[in-house]
C-alpha cells in the first residue's frame, strides 16, 4: 500500500497526514478525540450510531469521521455548534428510548451511553419514548443475558459476533424503529447456536448485555452451614481482578484475591492453576501417545487440539463435528478441578461429596455453560454406587461459575479494600501449582506449559531455555517447529500452531477438516488473545489491555520456583496417592469427558 | 400476415386489470367470434390510456379513433354489434370527461393546443402497440439504436452520445448519465453488471411502470445499449414484486430478446454478449437506493452502504456495476438514434429531454405525463391535469415525492427543471406531482409522510431510526390537539440532525417536506397546538392528555 500524504485543516489547524486515513484517525492524532458509540477499528465500521460527524467544507451533510477517509485539502470542522447539535440531539434521541435506570444497571459504571451524554452536557431528554420498553430479558442463555429495552442497536455486538468470532449468531431483524439484534428465528441466545464466550458482553457500550449474574447463588451456598463451599480461581483472574477495584490494568494481584475470597468465607481457597497442570499431564500424555502411534506408522487422530476453552468447544461441536476427534478428551481445567474438589479432596478431607460445593471464579462466560453440560457429574457418578446415592442427590462436579466481574462485585458487596487487602496464599493441597499452570491464562500459554512436560519425556532433557518465546504474542495464528531428539535418538519435529478467536480457529479448523493440517497439535482459545480477555473479565478501553495482563502472566511464571507442571509436588502426591498415572483408568473416569455433535438449528428440529 | 381492418386496444395496466380488464378482453374475443368477425378485428392488450385512475377499463379503437370508457362485460355485446358491426359509435360510452366523442387525435390536440406541454418520446409507443409483441415495438423502429452502435459506433461514441444529450439520471439524485457510464467503463474485469432500478418505491408513483407495462422493449433496448457502452456483462432488472404485471411483460420481452439474438452471446451476430435476468424485490423503499439494492441483490439485509466504493468501481460482489432508473434507460435509444444533440435540443439549460411525471391528487385528471423540461408546474396542474377538481383552491404541490418538496401557490410558476427547481428547494426526485386542495390539512399530510418514513427506515442509523419515530409522535400528538408549542422547535431540531447526520438520502431527506411545512404553513401548526384547531377540519382533536 503506498502510503500518499495529504495535507488537511482541522479546526482551522494545518496537518499533514497519511492519505489512507479516516478523519477520526487523523483527529486522533492530531489530540482531537470524537466521540462514538459504534466504531471498533477493523470490526465495525458501519458508521451507524451518527455521533461522530464532524463538519467538512463543501459537503452539505455533515460526515461521519469514523468511516470516512481525508483527501488532500480536506477542511475539517470538529466543533462547530452544528456539529454539537447534531451530537447532542442524537444522543437526547437515543435516551427518549433508553431505560433511565442507570442506578441498577450492571454496566453503570462503564456505560459509554452516560459517559458522552455526561460529556456533552445532556442533563435529560426532552423527548418522549417511541417504543415498547418492556420487552422482557432473554435469559435463556446460562451464560449472557440480553436486555433489549437497553440496546442502542450500535451494532457492535453483531460485528464482534461476525467479523473477530466467525460465528455469526446474532443479527439485526426487523426495520426502522422495530430493529433489533436478534437470533435467527427470534429465538433466545441460549436456543441458539451461540458460543457463549461473551465478546459481545466486552463490546456492547451499554448494559444490554451482561453476564448471567450467579453471585445470589454463592453467597445462598456460603450461608449454608452444612456445606463445604471451596473456591477456585483461573489464571487470568489474577491480573484482570485489580482493574474492579481501580488498579492499573495488568496488575498481578494474587496474594489479594486471595486475601479477598478468604474475606467471603469460603472453606477451601484453592487454585484453578493445580488443576492447569494436571491438564498439562493428561494432555500431554494424550499428545505423546498420539504421536508415537502415528510415528510408528498406526493411525491416530492428529492434530490434538486443545480443549480447555467451553467456548471453543461448543464452536466446534456447531460447525466442525467431524472434527472432534482430534479434540483432546481432557476435560478443562475448571471441570478437572470441580471432579477431583468431590472426589479425592472430599475423600482426604472425610466429606460427604453431597456437602461440597465447588464454586470457581473464570475470566470466561462460558465456563457457566460449561459446568452445567450433563455429562459434568462424574463425581456423583463416582460415588453413586459408593455412597449409594439417589437421583435427588445429584450434583455437578462444578456448582457455580462467577465471572472476574462478580467476584470484584462480592468483594464490593461486603466492602473489601482491596487495594489494602495483604498478600495471602492459597490453601493446601488444591493450591499448589506452577508456573507452568499460570501462563493458561495467555493464548499460547498452554501450548508452552505442554512443551515444556512433552519436551523432558520425549527428549528425556529439560528444555534449553524454559521460556518458549516462538508461541507467545497476540496475533490471531501462530506456528512453530519444536525440534526434539528422543531417548532411542530419534528426531522428531513438532509441528505446532496456536489461534486465539474463533475466526482464526476457523481458518485451522478448515484445514483439519479437510485434512491439510500440517499439525502435530493446535492451541484454541475462543477468546482474541485467550482467557486474559474472555467475556468475564473486567471490561477496559486501554488498547494494550491484552498484552498488559499476559505480561503479568509471564512475570507470575519468571516468580515461581517450580515452572513445569509434572514438578509439582501436590501433583506427584495426587499420581501416587489417587490417580497412579496420567490417563489411568481412574484419570479417564474423573479428568475426561466426550463430546456431543450439535446442529446449528437444533431447536428447529425439536419443534417439528 | 393477417390484415385487420381495425385494432382494439385493452388498456391493461395494472390497476385497469384491477378494474376487470381481463374479463373485458376475453368478452371482446368472445363477442367478436360470436359475430364471425375474428378474422377482420383483432384485440390487442395495451398500457394505460390514461383512464385507469378513475378504476375502469378503457379500450382504444383503431383506425377510428375512438377511446370507451368505462367498458363493463356487460357493455361489450353492444360495442361489437353497434360499433364494429354497424359502424355506429356508442356516444354515452366515448370519452366520459366532457361526454361527448373524442378521439386519440383530439386528446392530444387538446393537449398539445395547451402550450405543446406534452412531448412522447418515452411513451410514444405507450398505448399504441401491444408491449408483448416484439414485432410491434420493431415495427416501430425498436432496436434500430442498437443495430446502429452494434455496427457504427464504438463504445465510447456511445458514451458521448450519451453525455452530449445531457442526460441526467431519473432516479430521483439526477446525476450525469454520460458521466456514471465513462466511470464505469474503464473499471477492468472479466464480469460487470448493469442494473435498472425498478424499484419505484415512491407511493403513489407509476410513471416507471408506465414503461415496463407499456413499452417494455424500450427500457430494455436501452440497458443493452448501456451495457455495450460500458462493458458490461450481465444485467438485473431489480423490480418490485408487487409489480406483477410488469414482471410478466418485461420476462416475455426478454424471452422475446433472447430469441430474436438481442440478448445472449453475440448479440446480433457481433462479439458482444450481454445476459439479462429479473429480479424481484422484497419491497423495502430503501431496497430503492442503489447500493441498498445492490445488497439486496447479494441476498443481504436491504441497507446502504458507505461510499466510497461507489457502484462504479465497487458494485454487486464487488464487481464494477451501473445502475440507472428505468426512465433513465428507456431514454437512450432515442438519443442513440437520433444522436445526443438532438436530444439536447429538448428542454432547458442543464436539464434536458422529457421527463415523466405520476400527476395525482385533488386535481380532474389524472395519470402519467411526459413533459419537456422547463414547463412550469402550473401549467401542467391547469393544462394537462384539467385544474383542481371540484373548483376548489390550490392549497399547495408535493413535487417529487414524499421527501421532495412543498410548493405554495406563488410558486406554481417555477419551472420544472434542475436548476429553476434548485432555487425553491425543490427538484423533479421520484417523478411525482401531487396536487392538495384547500381540504387538507397541513399537519395531517406531514403525518401521513411521517408515518411512511416510521415504516420505511431501515434501522441502521441513530439519526433516521429515531428520528423518523420521533417525528411521528411529536405529530400525532400536535394532530391530536396534545402538541406543545416546544413541539415545533423539537420538530425542527430533529429535522436538522436528520439531515445533517443521517447515513444516506433517505434519512436526510425524510424531514424536507416537514421543514418546509413547518416554514409555509406555521400558522396552521400554531392553529392546532395553542386553539387545538385544525382550520381543514380533518384532524381529529380529541383532547385526550395521553396518547
Ligand atoms: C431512499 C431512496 C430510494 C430510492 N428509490 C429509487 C427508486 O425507486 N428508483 C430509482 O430509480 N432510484 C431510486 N433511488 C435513487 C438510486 O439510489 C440511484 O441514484 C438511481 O437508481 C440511479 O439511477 P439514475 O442515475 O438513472 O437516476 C433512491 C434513492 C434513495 C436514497
Ligand atoms: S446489544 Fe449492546 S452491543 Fe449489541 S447492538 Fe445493542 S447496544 Fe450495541
Ligand atoms: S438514513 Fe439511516 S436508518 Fe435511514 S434508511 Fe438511511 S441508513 Fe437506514
Amino acid at each position: 500500500m503506498e502510503n500518499k500524504t495529504v495535507n488537511i485543516k482541522i479546526n482551522g489547524n494545518d496537518y499533514t497526514v497519511d492519505g489512507s486515513l479516516t478523519i477520526l484517525k487523523a483527529c486522533r492524532q492530531a489530540g482531537i478525540s470524537i466521540p462514538t458509540l459504534c466504531y471498533m477499528e477493523n470490526i465495525c465500521e458501519e458508521g451507524s450510531c451518527g455521533i461522530c460527524v464532524v463538519e467538512v467544507a463543501k459537503s452539505h451533510t455533515l460526515q461521519r469521521a469514523c468511516i470516512t477517509q481525508v483527501y488532500d485539502g480536506m477542511e475539517i470542522q470538529t466543533n462547530t455548534s452544528r456539529v454539537r447539535q447534531a451530537r447532542k440531539t442524537i444522543l437526547e434521541l437515543i435516551l427518549a428510548n433508553h431505560p433511565q435506570d442507570c442506578l441498577n444497571c450492571a454496566a453503570s459504571e462503564i456505560c459509554e451511553l452516560r459517559k458522552i451524554s455526561y460529556d456533552l452536557g445532556i442533563d435529560e431528554t426532552p423527548f418522549e419514548p417511541t417504543k415498547d420498553l418492556d420487552l422482557p430479558l432473554d435469559t435463556t442463555s446460562p451464560a449472557i443475558v440480553r436486555d433489549l429495552n437497553k440496546c442502542i442497536l450500535c451494532r457492535r455486538c453483531v460485528k464482534e459476533c461476525e467479523i473477530v468470532q466467525s460465528v455469526n449468531v446474532i443479527e439485526i431483524a426487523g426495520r426502522g424503529i422495530n430493529s433489533k439484534v436478534s437470533c435467527f428465528m427470534d429465538k433466545g441466545l441460549g436456543e441458539s447456536y451461540c458460543t457463549n464466550c461473551g465478546q459481545c458482553i466486552k463490546v456492547c457500550p451499554v448494559g444490554a448485555l451482561t453476564e448471567k449474574n450467579d453471585v445470589d447463588r454463592v453467597w445462598d451456598y456460603l450461608a449454608d452451614p452444612k456445606k463445604h463451599v471451596v473456591v477456585q480461581t483461573a489464571p487470568a483472574v489474577r491480573v484482570a481482578l485489580g482493574e474492579e477495584f481501580g488498579m492499573p490494568v495488568g496488575s498481578l494481584v494474587t496474594g489479594k484475591m486471595a486475601a479477598g475470597v478468604r474475606r467471603l468465607g469460603f472453606d477451601g481457597v484453592f487454585d484453578t492453576d493445580f488443576a492447569a497442570d494436571l491438564t498439562i499431564l493428561e494432555e500431554g500424555t494424550e499428545f505423546i501417545g498420539r504421536l508415537t502411534k502415528v510415528l510408528n506408522g498406526e493411525s491416530a487422530h492428529l492434530p490434538l487440539i486443545t480443549s480447555c476453552s467451553p467456548g471453543w468447544i461448543k464452536f466446534i461441536e456447531h460447525f466442525f463435528p467431524k472434527c472432534l476427534p482430534n479434540v483432546s478428551s481432557c476435560k478443562s481445567p475448571q471441570q478437572m478441578f470441580g471432579a477431583v474438589t468431590k472426589t479425592y479432596y472430599a475423600q482426604q478431607k472425610n466429606l460427604d461429596p453431597r456437602d461440597v460445593i465447588c464454586v470457581s471464579v473464570m475470566p470466561c462466560t462460558a465456563k457457566k455453560y460449561e459446568c452445567l453440560r450433563p455429562e459434568m457429574d462424574d463425581a456423583f457418578d463416582h460415588w453413586k454406587d459408593k455412597l449409594m446415592l439417589k437421583d435427588e442427590d445429584h450434583f455437578q462436579d462444578v456448582d457455580v461459575a462467577i465471572t472476574t466481574r462478580e467476584l470484584g462485585r462480592m468483594m464490593k458487596e461486603v466492602g473489601i479494600d482491596f487495594e489494602h487487602l495483604p498478600e495471602e496464599s492459597f490453601d493446601s493441597p488444591l493450591g499448589e501449582s506452577t508456573g507452568a499452570a499460570v501462563i493458561f491464562g495467555a493464548t499460547g500459554g498452554v501450548m508452552e506449559a505442554a512443551l515444556r512436560t512433552v519436551y523432558e519425556v520425549v527428549t528425556g532433557q529439560a528444555l534449553p531455555k524454559v521460556e518458549l518465546e516462538i508461541v507467545r504474542g497476540m496475533k490471531g495464528i501462530r506456528t512453530a517447529d519444536i525440534p526434539m531428539v528422543s531417548a532411542d535418538g530419534k528426531e522428531i519435529i513438532a509441528k505446532v500452531a496456536i489461534a486465539s478467536g474463533l475466526g482464526n480457529a476457523r481458518v485451522l479448523l478448515e484445514e483439519v477438516s479437510n485434512g491439510t493440517s500440517p499439525y502435530h497439535f493446535i492451541e484454541i482459545m475462543a477468546c482474541p488473545g485467550g482467557c486474559l480477555n474472555g467475556g468475564g473479565q473486567p471490561i477496559s478501553n486501554d488498547p494494550n489491555v491484552c498484552e498488559k495482563r499476559a505480561a503479568a502472566l509471564y512475570s507470575q511464571d519468571e516468580a515461581i520456583t517450580i515452572r513445569k507442571s509434572h514438578d509439582n509436588p501436590e501433583i506427584k502426591k495426587i499420581y501416587e496417592n489417587y490417580f497412579e498415572k496420567p490417563n489411568s483408568h481412574l484419570a479417564h473416569e474423573l479428568l475426561h469427558t466426550s463430546y456431543v455433535e450439535r446442529d446449528l438449528y437444533e431447536l428447529e428440529k425439536e419443534d417439528n | 400476415m393477417k390484415f385487420y381492418r381495425m385494432h382494439v386496444l385493452v388498456a391493461e395496466d395494472t390497476r385497469s386489470i384491477m378494474a376487470g380488464a381481463k374479463r373485458v378482453e376475453e368478452a371482446l374475443v368472445e363477442e367478436i367470434r360470436l359475430a364471425g368477425l375474428e378474422d377482420e378485428i383483432r384485440v390487442v392488450p395495451t398500457g394505460s390510456l390514461g383512464f385507469s385512475d378513475k378504476d375502469q377499463v378503457a379500450i382504444a379503437i383503431y383506425p377510428d379513433n375512438i377511446i370507451y370508457c368505462p367498458v363493463l362485460v356487460s357493455t361489450v355485446p353492444e360495442i361489437v354489434e353497434e360499433h364494429f358491426l354497424k359502424g355506429r359509435i356508442i356516444k354515452a360510452l366515448a370519452h366520459p370527461m366532457e361526454q361527448k366523442e373524442v378521439t386519440m387525435e383530439e386528446r392530444t390536440s387538446e393537449n398539445q393546443m395547451n402550450l405543446d406541454i406534452q412531448k412522447r418520446i418515452l411513451l410514444e409507443n405507450v398505448g399504441k402497440i401491444d408491449p408483448e409483441n416484439i414485432q410491434e415495438y420493431i415495427a416501430a423502429d425498436g432496436y434500430v439504436a442498437l443495430e446502429k452502435a452494434l455496427f457504427s459506433l464504438t463504445p465510447e461514441k456511445v458514451i458521448d452520445e450519451v453525455k452530449k444529450s445531457e442526460l441526467r439520471g431519473r432516479g430521483g439524485a439526477g446525476f450525469p448519465t454520460g458521466l456514471k457510464w465513462q466511470f464505469t467503463r474503464p473499471n477492468p474485469g472479466p464480469v460487470k453488471y448493469v442494473i435498472c432500478n425498478a424499484d419505484e418505491g415512491e407511493p403513489g408513483t407509476f410513471k416507471d411502470r408506465e414503461i415496463m407495462e407499456g413499452d417494455p422493449h424500450k427500457m430494455i433496448e436501452g440497458m443493452i445499449l448501456a451495457a455495450y457502452a460500458v462493458g458490461g456483462t450481465h444485467g438485473y432488472i431489480y423490480i418490485r414484486g408487487e409489480y406483477a404485471l410488469s414482471i410478466q411483460r418485461l420476462q416475455k420481452a426478454i424471452d422475446a430478446c433472447y430469441e430474436y439474438g438481442l440478448l445472449g452471446k453475440n448479440i446480433l451476430g457481433t462479439d458482444f454478449s450481454f445476459e439479462l435476468c429479473i429480479h424481484s424485490g422484497a419491497g423495502a423503499y430503501i431496497c430503492g437506493e442503489e447500493t441498498a439494492l445492490i445488497n439486496s441483490i447479494e441476498g443481504k439485509r436491504g441497507e446502504p452502504r458507505k461510499k466510497p466504493p461507489y457502484p462504479p468501481s465497487q458494485g454487486l460482489w464487488q464487481k464494477p456495476t451501473l445502475v440507472n432508473n428505468v426512465e433513465t434507460f428507456a431514454n437512450i435509444p432515442a438519443i442513440i438514434s437520433n444522436g445526443g444533440e438532438w436530444y439536447q435540443s429538448i428542454g432547458v439549460e442543464g436539464s434536458r429531454g422529457t421527463k415523466l411525471f405520476s400527476l395525482m391528487g385533488d386535481i380532474n385528471w389524472k395519470g402519467t405525463i411526459e413533459i419537456p423540461f422547463g414547463t412550469s408546474v402550473g401549467d401542467i396542474i391547469d393544462n394537462i391535469g384539467h385544474g383542481v377538481r371540484y373548483d376548489r383552491k390550490l392549497k399547495g404541490v408535493i413535487l417529487g415525492g414524499s421527501s421532495g418538496s412543498l410548493l405554495v401557490p406563488e410558486e406554481l410558476n417555477t419551472p420544472v427543471d434542475f436548476h429553476s427547481l434548485a432555487h425553491i428547494e425543490a427538484g423533479p426526485g421520484s417523478g411525482s406531482i401531487v396536487v392538495m386542495d384547500e381540504t387538507r390539512c397541513i399537519v395531517d399530510i406531514c403525518l401521513n409522510i411521517a408515518e411512511f418514513f416510521r415504516h420505511e427506515s431501515c434501522g441502521k442509523c441513530t439519526p433516521c431510526r429515531e428520528g423518523t419515530a420521533q417525528i411521528c409522535h411529536l405529530l400525532e400528538m400536535i394532530a391530536s390537539g396534545n402538541g406543545l408549542p416546544e413541539d415545533i422547535d423539537h420538530l425542527e431540531k430533529i429535522s436538522q440532525t436528520m439531515m445533517d447526520a443521517s447515513f444516506c438520502p433517505l434519512g436526510q431527506t425524510a424531514p424536507s417536506v416537514l421543514r418546509q411545512a413547518l416554514k409555509k404553513y406555521r400558522q396552521e401548526f400554531l392553529d392546532h397546538i395553542h386553539n387545538s384547531n385544525c382550520p381543514a377540519g380533518v384532524c381529529n382533536m380529541n383532547f385526550t392528555e395521553e396518547v
